[in-house]
Formats: C-alpha cells, structure tokens, sequence
C-alpha cells in the first residue's frame, strides 16, 4: 500500500472552514497521515530530524493549505526551508524524496476567474504556484496536478464545499490504493481534477474510467 | 592600655583623614598613608618611638598582600611566567647590586659595605607597587605583569641575602644586636638555630613541603569543616590561623614569611574557598599594610634628614635613576614596549620595604656602619615616598601620550569577558550550564557547602560564600566581570547585593531573578536590566497546556500566551512606578488605580486578540491576500 502524508498548515484554525473539514475527512482515512503543521510547532521551532524521517517513511506527500500572499503560509516555508535540506532532499546524497509524489491541495479565496492575466490577481493559479512546483522538481519529486478550491470563503455556502471534499477524499484514496492513472493526470493537467483518471479494472471507488 | 588605645585613635584618624583626601585629589591611597605618618610622626611629633616595633606588626600586611596575590595565581599561570621571572627578575637584581655596589666603590665605600647597599636597594615595594597596581587596573597589562615578576623574584631573593649578608661583615665593626631583625624572626623561636646546614636544609624543605602538601590535601575538608558550622567568624579565623600560621612556621626555619605565605596562596588557588579566603584576609591586609605605611612616613627622622639633606637627595635620586635605567635596559632586552615599559621602569625605581628589614639585619651581622645605615634609611623612605608621584607622571603623562602608539600595533587580547552568578540552585545552575557550554568564563558563588562541593565532582567549578557581602563579591571580579547574574533565594540578600553592583559597577548588566511581584518591583526599582520571575515562565506553559486541553489550537494558545506576557510586561513596568515598598499595594490608591485600569486594558487585548470567529467579519485580524471576493 502506497503511505500518503498529508501536511496541513493553517495559521488560524479558527477561521478555516474548509480546510478544517478536509482534514478531518483525511484523517478518517486508514493509511493516510495527517500532520497538522502549526499545532506541532506553534513557536515555529521546527523538529527537522522528526519531518525528514516522517517524509522518508511516506511515499506521496500532500501539502494542504490557504493561499496566502500567492504562497503558502509562513510556517510552511518554514518548514520547507528546514526540513529540505542540501543532502536530504537535493544535492549530493540528497535522494531521499526521488519519485515520491508531490500534490498541493489548497484553497484559494479568490475566484477562479481572479486568476488570469486580466483578473484581479493577474496570473493563473499555476503559475503563482511554480516555486513550490520546483522545490518538488529539485527535490525529483513527481509534481501532480494541484487540487484547488477557489473562492473558498463563499464555498462554505454551497454546494461546493461539500463536492470539494468529496473529491479531495477520492483523490487521497486513489493514490493510496495506487489507482491513480498517473499518466493521464499528467496528460489532462487538471486543476481542479473534474474528472479523476483512474486505472481500469480496479477501482472500488467507482471512478469514470470504468466507463 | 590606654597608650594602645590612644595610638590606635591617633593612626586611625591620621589615615581616615589623610586617604579619603589623597584619593579624591588621585594621589592614590598609599601616598594618603605615607603623608598622614609624615605629618603625625615628624611634623606634629604625635607618634614616635615606637614605629619600628608597628612596623615589624605592620609588615604583616605585606604577608597578607602576598598570600592574597598567590591566590590570585594558579600554579600554571605561575609556571607559566617562570621565563619573566628568572630572566627578568634575576637579571635586575643582579645588574642593580652590581651597578649599585659599584657607585658606592666610585664614592669610596669598602667593597663589602658596597655590596652590602646594593643588595639592600636592589629591592623594590612589593607593597606600594601591588597596591597601586591593583588601584589603578594595571596588574592584567604587561608591564603590570612584569613588575609582579620581578618584585616576586625580589621577595625570593631576600634569602639568599639574608644568607650573604653575614658574610659581608668588616672586621671594624661591632654588631649593633639592639636592633630587632623585622618580620623574619618572629617570637623568637628558631627551629634551625643550633643545626648543621644540611639539617637546616632538610627542616626547610620539610616546612615547604608540608605548607604543600596540606595546602593541596588538608584544607578541602577543613575548611568544609567549618562552612558547615555556618558561623562566618570561624571562616575568618581558620583564614587568619592559616596565614599567621604558615608565616610563624616559615620564620622559624628561616625562610621569608611572606614567600612561605605566597606559596600557600598558589597552593589553594584552585580551591573552591579561594574568594572566601580572599574576602575574609583582604580587610586585615588593607589596614595593616595601611599601618605600614604609615609607620614608613612616620619613621622619617627629620633631624637626620636635615644634617645629611643633600646626601640623601643625591643618593635617593642615583638609586632611582641607577634602577630605573637597569629596567629600562631589561625592558628593551624582553621587548617590553610602549606605556608598559614606562610603567615597569618607573614604577620598580624605589627601594623597597625589604629595604628597611636588610637594613636592620646588615647592622646585627655588622655589615654597615651605624651612621651610614640612618641614611639609607631615609633613602628608602624617600624613595618610597616618591613612588606614587612616579605613578602619577605615568598615568597623567605618559599614558595618555601612548595611548595612540598603542592602538596602531595589535591589541593585545585581554581577558575574556566573564560573567559572575551568584547561587547555583536549581535556577543558577542552568544559567551557568548554558554559558559554560557557550565558551564563557563564569565565577559561580554559593552558600552551601555541601552543593559546592558536589558540582566540583561534575567539574563545576564553583565557590563557596555568601554572594551577598560586597567584599567577596569583589573578590570573585565584580569589576572586571561583563555580567552578573543574581539566582540566590534570600530576597534581601539579592537586593543588597544588586544595590551594591549597581553602586560599584553602573555599567553592568544585571540579571536577576525575581520571587514575585513585588520583589520584580524592588528588582526594578535597584536598576536590574533583565527580571526573570522563578515561576512567570512555567506557570504560562501550564496556562498554555490548560489553555490546549481545553480545546483550544495549540497555534491559538501559543498567541494567546505571547499577548498575555506582552501586556503583563507592560503592566508590571507601569507597576513599578508606582509601588511602594511601605505601603501593602491594596492600601495603595495608585497601585490599586493603575492594577485595575492594566487589567482592563489586558481583558480588551485578550478579546480583540483573539483571531475573527465571527463569520461576519471575515476580513478583521488574519486577512490572506488575494481573497477579494469576485461575485460569480
């Protein structure tokens, strides 16, 4: 069984109200490893040997949070600037991450539609993302896809909230099982994932490529 | 009884009058006791006959100092100058009897009696040198270092003297035994009197050996012995016994008590008593070596002086000039640069106390004659006398003109800083461990025998005594020191000595740690830069934990904590201002206005702190960017 880690990193648990339901959803799963980032190290005193270890036992890594400032929050790349270390995660001896997979599940409060070069935000989600898809491509870790929730503050409201986790649940269980077709998400490219490429013939999950 | 009585009244406020003034005006406190002799002795006629019987009493102060400076000096930092020592030491006594004894040829003096007076003012003022050295901070400078060579090469030197001088003796003179031999045989009990030499040898090497060997084996559980007791007198008199003991025992096999002394105090300076031991001495050697002082200004005789002014002049002024040219030679040859090659030359120039103890022993074995030895007499004085001018041209004058020649060559590096912690409990201990750890040098003091003792088997090093006295406080380098850390538990002990700190050193930074509130305010109010409430810290964990199990996210909890050190701080600051320590704080209006008035301000930070739960208001307090909410 392919062991998922999950980092979640909200620096006020009291505001979320996705991100707080998606882990608890994730957590619920058997197999899967849900670290909540700013409960371990509220002073930000980060135990780097306890993070690398925790990585070489896990084969894909998620990194769940808000968007903030077009990047993760502060104790994130915190950790990222610790724990990756030249020798651990690059570098020379630095293998230790090789091939797992990287995926960024993250919620953004602006809209989707924000997010373009005439939008208020003015470049693609994408794009404001690339640092963290070369700190994974540096680290020769597979960068999938991210999975994104936009406008999350009104999401609470509708119905998307409740499809988002949804999704994010099947998405966590596919790859535990290994029943993602990696190559077709690589392919699609998707965002958002609409509809999630799963292998054929396996799936319990009742993903659309049974039909 | 009465005679002693009035005597001692007469020194006492000769030398509270006269060292107060000599201070203020930077004469330095030595010259403030040889004026005050001079002036009750000679000038006003109060004192007299009996000065040389004090002196032989006072020159126990000389003993004292250098027990004191053995202290201060491990045995490898003794090893370690033993180059200065031999070479420089040596060569200056023997250069200054030779080059002496040969102006006393040139002037027509036997050869005998030249040698004789070369030897006796080869010597230099242990006393005054130390002493000044000490008052103005130049022992850790060069030529600090080099003078305390060569003067302690000197104090050993006086026993091989002691041993040529009888040598010496002319067939025409008659040996003048009225005079009493000084410090060196005291009581008269002589050990080594009736023995063949190598008896007196073995018995002399047997008394050195044991003043080791007990020194090293001996003292650790005597002296623990005694702080158990818990009576700080017996301290000072094992203190006392010990030095006037090892003096006695030397004088009786015929060594110099205060080399017999100063060996004991290189033996124990690794003790962990040491600053206790340093402490308890230091008060009896600064008044005795006070009276030595005075007795030399009060010995002068002004009659002798007058029928012989211009002798004594002239010879004072070749002395100092012959010596201080054989130091400036011997400076240059060791490469002694700069002010402290002004500060060797011209601050060994005088003879010295040993001077007057040669003197004395020269006329018993009749090597002088009687006439002869009053002006050499009043030639030491003299030369004494002017040693604290000397001191003051060199600081006034040539200091301030080296100063930037100093700076152009390389810095000489000093010591490094080093931090004194006073208490090593359970709160101490971890300050000193992390400063330790930290490379920094700290002088750990405590009262409990017992902890001391077992933190030297963990290879801490710590002291014992009562941090609280300002004069063991000053013993453990209060003034050289960066820091002082304050971690003892007696609240009143702590502000007195953080009061007398902050008296002596305004510059230091002081750490202390604080019991309550209201000792936070006392600690406040003494000038202590950093407080740490014993307990303030843990008690806001456990607050945080209560704070977490409660439910609440530990990145909430840990804010919560920070807001609510971050406004007590505040507070307690405020707080300071306006306690009284006479008033119980509920009975004072003030204190109890403003205690309200804090606590309602922290109320109102806690609330508005606290991250936006109300779903209205999303965009109050932790607002990501980039969430402008775009109407779909």
């Amino acid at each position: 069984m392919t062991r998922v880690l999950i980092l979640t990193a909200h620096p006020n648990p009291g505001y979320s109200r996705i991100n707080q339901r998606l882990s608890a959803m994730a957590t619920s799963l058997s197999g899967v490893t849900v670290v909540d980032l700013y409960a371990l190290y509220p002073s930000f005193k980060i135990d780097v040997g306890l993070e690398q270890q925790r990585l070489k036992e896990h084969d894909v890594i998620v990194f769940q949070f808000p968007v903030y400032w077009y990047s993760t929050p502060a104790l994130l790349k915190e950790w990222q600037d610790l724990v990756l270390e030249y020798g651990f995660a690059y570098g020379d001896g630095g293998s230790y991450l090789a091939n797992k997979l990287c995926l960024l599940a993250i919620t953004a409060g602006g809209a989707e539609l924000a997010y373009c070069a005439d939008g208020a935000n003015r470049f693609p989600i994408r794009t404001l993302l690339s640092p963290l898809e070369q700190m994974a491509g540096l680290c020769q870790m597979k960068f999938l896809p991210p999975l994104v929730l936009f406008s999350s503050h009104v999401a609470a409201k509708d119905a998307r909230a409740e499809q988002h986790v949804a999704k994010y649940k099947q998405v966590l269980e596919a790859l535990r099982d290994d029943q993602l077709d990696l190559p077709k998400v690589f392919e699609q490219n998707l965002l958002g994932m609409p509809m999630i490429p799963l292998l054929s013939g396996k799936g319990d999950t009742g993903g659309q490529s049974h039909g | 009884m009465d005679s002693v009585l009035l005597q001692a009244v007469i020194y006492l406020t000769a030398a509270v009058v006269a060292v107060p003034i000599a201070s203020r005006l930077g004469l330095g406190s030595v010259l403030g006791y040889l004026i005050a002799g001079v002036i009750i002795g000679p000038v006003i006629g109060l004192v007299g006959s009996e000065t040389s019987d004090l002196q032989h009493f006072a020159e126990f102060g000389v003993v004292m100092m250098l027990f004191i400076v053995g202290l201060e000096l491990e045995p490898q930092s003794l090893w370690a100058m033993r180059h200065k020592l031999l070479g420089l030491g040596g060569l200056q006594v023997v250069l200054s009897v030779l080059l002496i004894a040969g102006g006393g040829v040139l002037l027509g003096l036997a050869w005998q009696v030249a040698i004789a007076v070369g030897m006796v003012f080869s010597l230099s003022s242990t006393a005054i040198v130390l002493q000044t050295l000490n008052e103005k901070n130049l022992m850790k400078s060069e030529g600090g270092a080099s003078s305390f060579s060569v003067l302690l090469f000197q104090d050993i030197a006086v026993i091989p003297m002691l041993a040529i001088i009888p040598l010496l003796a002319m067939p025409g003179l008659s040996g003048e035994g009225g005079e009493h031999s000084g410090g060196d045989v005291e009581g008269g009990i002589n050990l080594v009197a009736g023995l063949a030499g190598w008896q007196q040898t073995l018995l002399t090497i047997g008394a050195v050996a044991f003043v080791i060997i007990a020194g090293h084996y001996l003292s650790r559980p005597v002296f623990r012995y005694i702080a158990r007791s818990k009576l700080p007198e017996m301290f000072t008199a094992v203190a006392l016994l010990l030095v006037i003991g090892i003096a006695l025992l030397m004088s009786m096999v015929g060594l110099s008590p205060a080399l017999g002394t100063f060996l004991a105090g290189v033996v124990l300076a690794t003790s962990e008593y040491r600053h206790e031991l340093e402490s308890d001495i230091e008060p009896f050697k600064g008044l005795l070596l006070g009276l030595f002082f005075i007795t030399v200004g009060a010995g002068v005789d002004f009659g002798v002086l007058m029928e012989n002014l211009g002798v004594v002049l002239a010879v004072t002024a070749g002395v100092m000039a012959i010596k201080a040219l054989v130091l400036f030679f011997l400076a240059v040859v060791f490469g002694i640069k700069g002010s402290d090659r002004w500060l060797l030359f011209l601050g060994l120039a005088q003879a010295g106390e040993f001077g007057f103890v040669l003197i004395s022993f020269c006329l018993q074995s009749a090597a002088l004659p009687v006439e002869l030895s009053r002006i050499l007499l009043l030639v030491v004085a003299l030369s004494m006398l002017l040693t604290p001018a000397l001191f003051i041209f060199f600081e006034k004058i040539i200091q301030p003109r080296m100063v930037r020649k100093q700076t152009r060559e390389s810095d000489e590096i000093t010591e490094q800083g080093t931090v004194v912690i006073a208490g090593h409990g359970r709160f101490g201990q971890v300050v000193n461990r992390l400063l330790l750890a930290n490379g920094y040098k700290t002088v750990v003091l405590d009262l409990h025998a017992d902890l001391v003792e077992s933190m030297r088997v963990f290879e801490v090093k710590s002291f014992y005594g009562d941090a609280s006295r300002p004069d063991l406080l000053h013993a453990a380098g209060l003034h050289e020191a960066d820091l002082l850390v304050v971690a003892i538990d007696d609240q009143a002990a702590a502000l007195t000595l953080i009061d007398h700190a902050r008296r002596e050193r305004p510059d230091l930074h002081i750490i202390a740690r604080a019991y309550d509130r209201r000792n936070v305010y006392q600690l406040y109010q003494s000038g202590t830069n950093d407080i740490v409430r014993e307990t303030a810290d843990s008690a806001l964990r456990a607050g945080r934990y209560a704070l977490q199990a409660l439910g609440m996210h530990p990145v909430d909890a840990e804010r919560a904590a920070t807001l609510y050190v971050n406004e007590e701080l505040k507070g307690i600051r405020q707080l300071a201002e306006v306690y009284d320590p006479d008033i119980p704080v509920a009975q004072n209006p003030r204190y109890v206005k403003l205690a309200l008035e804090i606590k309602a301000r922290m109320d109102t930070a806690m609330l508005s702190g606290k991250f936006p739960v109300s779903h209205e208001h999303p965009e109050e307090g932790w607002r990501p960017p980039g969430n402008t909410v775009v109407k779909e």
